[in-house]
């Protein structure tokens, strides 16, 4: 009963979301007019439904209800209850039933904290948002509904979850990245709301930063999960693999990391507006196509689960509307905006341009590199790999041109800033950076070895960011000036950027790892530690059974004893590496267990890994940053001010 | 700025959907291109699952039609796709040979004790060495080799009645008459 429930709740949902894409659309029509007063209703409304919708898609994980096929495909009674729970979006249906609750989240927000708004601008982000969930609401009830039952036969047991995704990493990771994707639809509509009303001023761009910031926090920590979880989880080390399912979520995050800058740039000074517009929707539009990436199956690859035409057809024609009309709004539109403005080259106008411009050519590298292989096998049959050398040939000095330009980024005023001032402002960040370097090149530099080179100057360009920023903090409260917290959050950002910069240059280039044949007893020497492999036990855990390798490292002095497992889970009879990590602040050791090979030896792999957290660490202060520049006081004062006409707003 | 310049985000992306469009069209995955297709079987030696001491050579899959079934007990599919290797042994006498990949001899004897076996015999794969040769992504995959021993179709995935009324049974029907021309003349 309670599935048919959650079936009819979803059905209410699009109902609901349909209602409010009409009145919020067509509120300039007198007749629908005085009914877009109820869309603050519909939205608490839709969101309550897909709440519920959702809640009992749970319960029936909870009560290993296999009459529903989601449930029978994705959870198994020997499942550990927090599995069991999360499986609830372990697959393509639960996941976009997330991603519907989600997005129905984001509305709710909006229409909470827009009273500040003009009506019409106000229902028109309403309508855009809500026309977009009709798309996801549709897609979820008509190709993905997940509360459809196996009638007439119940099986007695489900198949089990994926155990890639038995994992705390894995429970988090979905919902931060989908808060990330599915709210950059919040700018998207603020800034289609803004096209359509003809509202062609930069007034959409100070309402509309606060929610970018804030999806952006939100991908950004989703993307590190992501990539952390494929470090620990997948069992060979690696932490990016230019996956298509990972280039799928970066696109956003470039396109939305060159946006929040813009975004600045337009409020502030009034500049780039078409540009920033233009953002705001590719920023969307990738969200879209990274759902579409994923849940097509366009590509395989080891995230996407499902393989189904019928969704891919869907997904597709809807993204060839939303995306085709809001470009073709734009061409019609956009001209109509004049920035008029004189910059110079050392401002930080013209810096932000070409922060942009570095994230959009970095934002083509990865769709070229993502589109290609489809292109090419489409018109040649034959499949194309494109590969790590590609990315990184493109990446490597993008990243460090951008490093270079951010060591002088927090110097720079608006407009023009003066030569002299900006050289004394440089001296000490340049000297500390220089100090840096020859450090580094003592200790790292071999020979001419381009990577290694590069990882130097990375280096060298992390120090001289943080020397730059602390230095420009210091003035500032040297001149009495209390900086303001979207000062902090740019401040905060940029040094999580220089910590991740470092992580990767030295994580790269400083890596060992091993893969070698050894069998219990035995011992190898790596990086000034040895490792002993002890034996391997037999372990039973709740719903599998494990090869348990004892292995004990010896590092200065004492001794870490690392236990990688090779996991048989019962239900599925997959087999899975779970790797072993002693993990520390300026270095990982990893182990993990491969395959048996003769004579009891097995094929064992031990990575040390320097700096590796800092490039999670440093994603997570670069959201940390995001979060602080939204509690700005600017935005703040908007909602106290807002707080009173709401409901005069309400009754105009 | 040329009014008409505002247009070119659309055209951008016209391309790229178009291009998404063509590589989505021919992105079914069932047909996996393989360059094996028309070649004969590639040459291993490989003991028999029944008998270890037995080493056997492709020239054990010629002489008429049949299935190569790569399998293991480790995998889902295979065992959903089990029973039906059964009914096109029992319903269409189509011989099939199994490859045991990658698996643990004695787990594949009893996994053939307990679900029955369709299978005239195995092979056994256990360092996965002739699924390379045979470009296997992932068990199950079968091929259909004529009576010469050439290969005429691979199936990546389980072979199911779809799969058989779609792929299989008019290969064979084919190889049939060519045949029974080749004997009439």
């Amino acid at each position: 009963m309670s599935v048919e429930l959650g079936h009819f709740a979803i059905i209410l949902a699009f109902v609901l979301a349909l209602a409010m894409a009409l009145l919020g659309l067509g509120s300039r029509n007198r007749l629908l007019a005085g009914s877009a007063l109820v869309l603050p209703f519909l939205v608490v409304g839709q969101f309550v439904f897909s709440a519920l919708a959702f809640g009992l898609l749970m319960l029936a994980f909870a009560e290993d209800n296999f009459s529903v096929r989601y449930v029978a495909q994705h959870s198994n009674s020997l499942l550990p209850t927090a599995y069991k729970l999360s499986a609830t979006w372990g697959g393509h249906e639960g996941s976009f039933l997330l991603w519907v609750l989600i997005m129905a989240g984001w509305m709710l927000a909006v229409s909470l904290r827009s009273a500040h708004l003009p009506q019409q601008f106000r229902h028109n982000v309403i309508g855009v948002m809500a026309l977009m969930n009709v798309g996801f609401l549709a897609f979820l009830i008509f190709t993905s509904n997940p509360f459809a039952r196996n009638v007439p036969f119940v099986p007695t047991d489900g198949a089990d979850l994926n155990p890639l995704l038995q994992d705390f990493g894995l429970i988090i990771h979905p919902p931060m990245l989908y808060t990330g994707y599915v709210g950059f639809s919040v700018a998207f509509a603020f800034a289609i709301a803004a096209l359509i009303s003809g509202r062609l001023d930069t007034a959409w761009a100070r309402w509309s930063r606060p929610w970018t910031n804030t999806a952006w926090a939100f991908l950004t920590v989703g993307i590190a999960l992501g990539s952390w979880w494929a470090y620990y989880e997948l069992g060979w080390g690696g932490w990016w693999f230019w996956d298509p399912v990972e280039n799928a979520s970066f696109m956003p995050w470039l396109a939305g990391t060159a946006l929040v800058h813009s975004l600045a740039a337009t409020e502030k000074r009034g500049v780039f507006k078409s540009w920033t517009l233009l953002l705001a929707i590719v920023a969307f539009s990738l969200s879209l196509l990274g759902a579409f990436i994923v849940r097509s199956g366009v590509l395989t690859s080891v995230h996407a689960f499902a393989v189904d035409p019928e969704r891919g057809v869907f997904i597709l024609t809807f993204l060839l509307l939303v995306v085709g009309g809001s470009f073709t709004l734009y061409g019609v539109r956009a001209w109509q905006l004049k920035s008029r403005s004189v910059f110079t080259w050392f401002s930080r106008d013209s810096f932000i341009l070409q922060n942009n411009i570095i994230f959009v050519v970095a934002l083509a590298v990865v769709l070229l590199g993502t589109l290609l292989p489809l292109g090419y096998e489409g018109v040649t049959g034959d499949k194309l790999s494109v590969g790590k050398p590609y990315f990184n040939l493109f990446f490597v000095p993008l990243m460090l041109l951008l490093s270079a330009l951010l060591v002088m980024a927090p110097l720079l005023n608006w407009k023009r800033t003066d030569a002299q001032r900006l050289r004394e402002r440089l001296r000490w960040p340049l000297l500390i950076a220089g100090v840096v370097g020859v450090a580094a090149s003592i200790t790292l530099l071999d020979g001419f070895n381009v990577p290694r080179i590069a990882a130097v100057i990375a280096v060298v360009l992390a120090a001289g960011i943080t020397a730059s920023h602390v230095f420009d903090l210091g003035r500032k409260l040297r001149q009495g000036h209390r900086p303001s917290l979207g000062y902090a959050g740019m401040f905060v950002a940029h040094l999580g950027f220089a910590m991740s910069v470092t992580g990767v240059a030295l994580t790269v280039e400083l890596s060992s790892e091993k893969d070698l044949a050894m069998s219990p007893g035995t011992e190898v020497e790596q990086y000034g530690r040895t490792i002993r492999f002890v034996s391997v036990e037999e372990a039973q855990g709740p719903n599998y059974v494990a090869q348990v390798g004892h292995f004990v490292v010896h590092e200065d002095g004492r001794d870490i004893a690392l236990q990688p497992e090779k996991r048989r889970y019962a239900a599925g009879g997959n087999l899975m590496t779970e790797a072993a990590i002693d993990a520390g602040f300026f270095r990982d050791i990893y182990i993990s267990l491969g395959e048996p090979i003769e004579a009891g030896g097995w094929a064992v792999r031990v990575h040390i890994k320097p700096f590796v957290r800092w490039i999670w660490f440093g994603a997570v202060i670069m959201a940390l940053g995001g979060g602080l520049a939204i509690l700005d006081r600017r935005y703040q004062r908007v909602r106290i001010r807002s707080s009173v006409p709401a409901g005069m707003a309400g009754a105009a | 700025m040329n009014r008409m310049s505002f247009f070119v985000p659309l055209a951008i992306f016209i391309v790229i959907i178009s291009v998404g469009f063509v590589g989505f069209r021919l992105g079914d995955r069932d047909v996996l291109p393989s360059p094996l297709i028309g070649k004969p079987f590639p040459g291993f030696s490989a003991p028999r699952l029944e008998r270890e001491d037995v080493l056997v050579d492709q020239s054990v899959l010629t002489g008429r039609p049949l299935l190569v079934n790569v399998w293991a007990t480790w995998c889902p599919t295979c065992k959903a796709e089990h029973a039906f290797l059964e009914t096109l042994k029992q319903r269409e006498g189509l011989e099939i040979v199994g490859i045991v990949y990658k698996d643990d001899p004695a787990a594949a004897q009893r996994w053939l004790d307990l679900y029955g076996d369709p299978y005239s015999f195995n092979l056994q794969d256990r360092d996965g060495r002739l699924g390379v040769e045979l470009g296997v992504y992932g068990a199950p995959e079968s091929f259909l080799l004529d009576a010469a021993g050439n290969i005429v179709y691979k199936r990546v995935g389980d072979v199911n009645e779809r799969v058989w009324a779609e792929e299989l049974a008019p290969r064979l029907q084919q190889m049939q008459s060519t045949h029974r021309e080749a004997a009439g003349s």
